[in-house]
């Protein structure tokens, strides 16, 4: 029988003026793209908070993807600068945690980039892949929300 | 304000790792503002401690709650039952708040989460910096506001040493020279002649020499 492939469980946080919008694209366009992530719109990637990523992991994703607009390009001018700080702080803790950096992974998308946005999720969903499920998962028991 | 920063998470979970019920106090006071030991680091750093702790396969329950004041009897009363079903507590407050737990719950373990820095002020978003030492006698009057205890790294009080290069700390190029603010800011204010009086000797004596420093105020006892 040929072995079960593992199949991560990924959360993308996605800017409602951008990535979110480049997914409703790709889905317009009848782009594929692996059915791994949950997509959580956010009204900007600067909304985002520390906690948000480490109670993700703690609840079992194995993937945290963080998707807001090019450089530059920010609705609220510099939302995705502060992400971007907020997921560099949060990969060194991820590390002193014992967890994979790797997990955490910021892009930068526009509305109108449908086919970068699903190779991004094709690109995350195989580098997850790789690294297994969240080790967090298999040690002890996981609190409540997690299970689904 | 006092600033502090966190522990690193291989370290904190090494202080309370035998422990099994542990509560993670917050304290709502000068951590907040530095971020280091407010309700949202508690958070944070629970869920960091909860996960570190099962990688290594530790049975570790963590609570977590956040007080306005860590160093003040009258707050602590509010963790009072939180402290009383724990095990452990590891404080997120500064060293006072430490040990004003320490004191407060005999019966309990108290640690530090964080590593108390210095009393300093917020420079810009992200960046904090040590602006006075508590030496107990304070100099401020003579030097324009500018201490130079705290912000000359030679501690000069008849300065500039001969080190400052454009404007900056010979030891810390990346920080400016606190005689050239001294000189600028007495200029500013017309008091340059205050250069002029050569300081004795600074009295450490009310400084962190023979113990701990009390302040007591008979006007206030009961």
């Amino acid at each position: 029988m040929k072995p079960e492939v593992f199949q991560p469980r990924i959360v993308a946080f996605c800017c409602h003026y951008c990535a979110y919008s480049s997914a409703d694209l790709a889905g317009v366009m009848r782009i594929q793209y692996p059915p791994n992530v949950r997509i959580i719109r956010t009204p900007c990637t600067g909304r985002l908070e520390t906690e948000y990523f480490m109670k993700a992991f703690e609840h079992g994703a194995d993937g945290v993807l963080v998707a807001g607009c090019l450089e530059g390009g920010c609705h609220f001018v510099e939302g995705n600068l502060c992400a971007k700080r907020r997921v560099n702080y949060t990969r060194d803790m991820l590390e002193e945690i014992g967890l994979e950096k790797e997990r955490l992974r910021m892009v930068n998308i526009s509305a109108a980039m449908a086919r970068p946005f699903a190779d991004t999720i094709i690109d995350m969903v195989e580098t997850v892949r790789k690294l297994g499920p969240n080790p967090i998962k298999q040690n002890g028991t996981m609190k409540q929300e997690s299970c689904s | 304000m006092i600033v502090a920063q966190r522990k690193n998470i291989p370290d904190l979970l090494a202080i309370v790792e035998k422990h099994r019920k542990l509560l993670l106090l917050g304290c709502g006071t000068c951590v907040t503002v530095c971020l280091a030991g407010g309700q949202r680091e508690v958070s944070i750093i629970a869920s960091a401690l909860r996960m570190a702790a099962r990688l290594k396969g530790l049975p570790l329950e963590i609570e977590e709650l956040t007080i306005e004041r860590q160093c003040d009897n009258v707050f602590l009363e509010q963790a009072a039952e939180a402290i009383k079903k724990s095990d452990a507590v590891l404080s997120l407050g500064c060293g006072a708040g430490v040990q004003a737990l320490a004191e407060r719950f005999t019966s309990k373990p108290v640690y530090a989460g964080l590593n108390t820095a210095f009393i300093g002020i917020l420079e810009e978003r992200g960046v904090w910096a040590e602006k006075c030492a508590a030496c107990g006698e304070c100099v401020l009057h003579l030097y324009g506001g500018i201490c130079p205890i705290t912000r000359c790294a030679k501690k000069m009080m008849n300065g500039p040493c001969s080190g400052s290069r454009e404007d900056r700390c010979e030891v810390n190029p990346d920080r400016p020279c606190a005689w050239q603010l001294i000189y600028r800011r007495l200029k500013e204010i017309g008091q340059l002649d205050r250069l002029n009086q050569i300081k004795p000797p600074k009295n450490w004596r009310p400084s962190q020499s023979g113990g701990c420093r009390t302040i007591i105020r008979e006007d206030h006892r009961v």
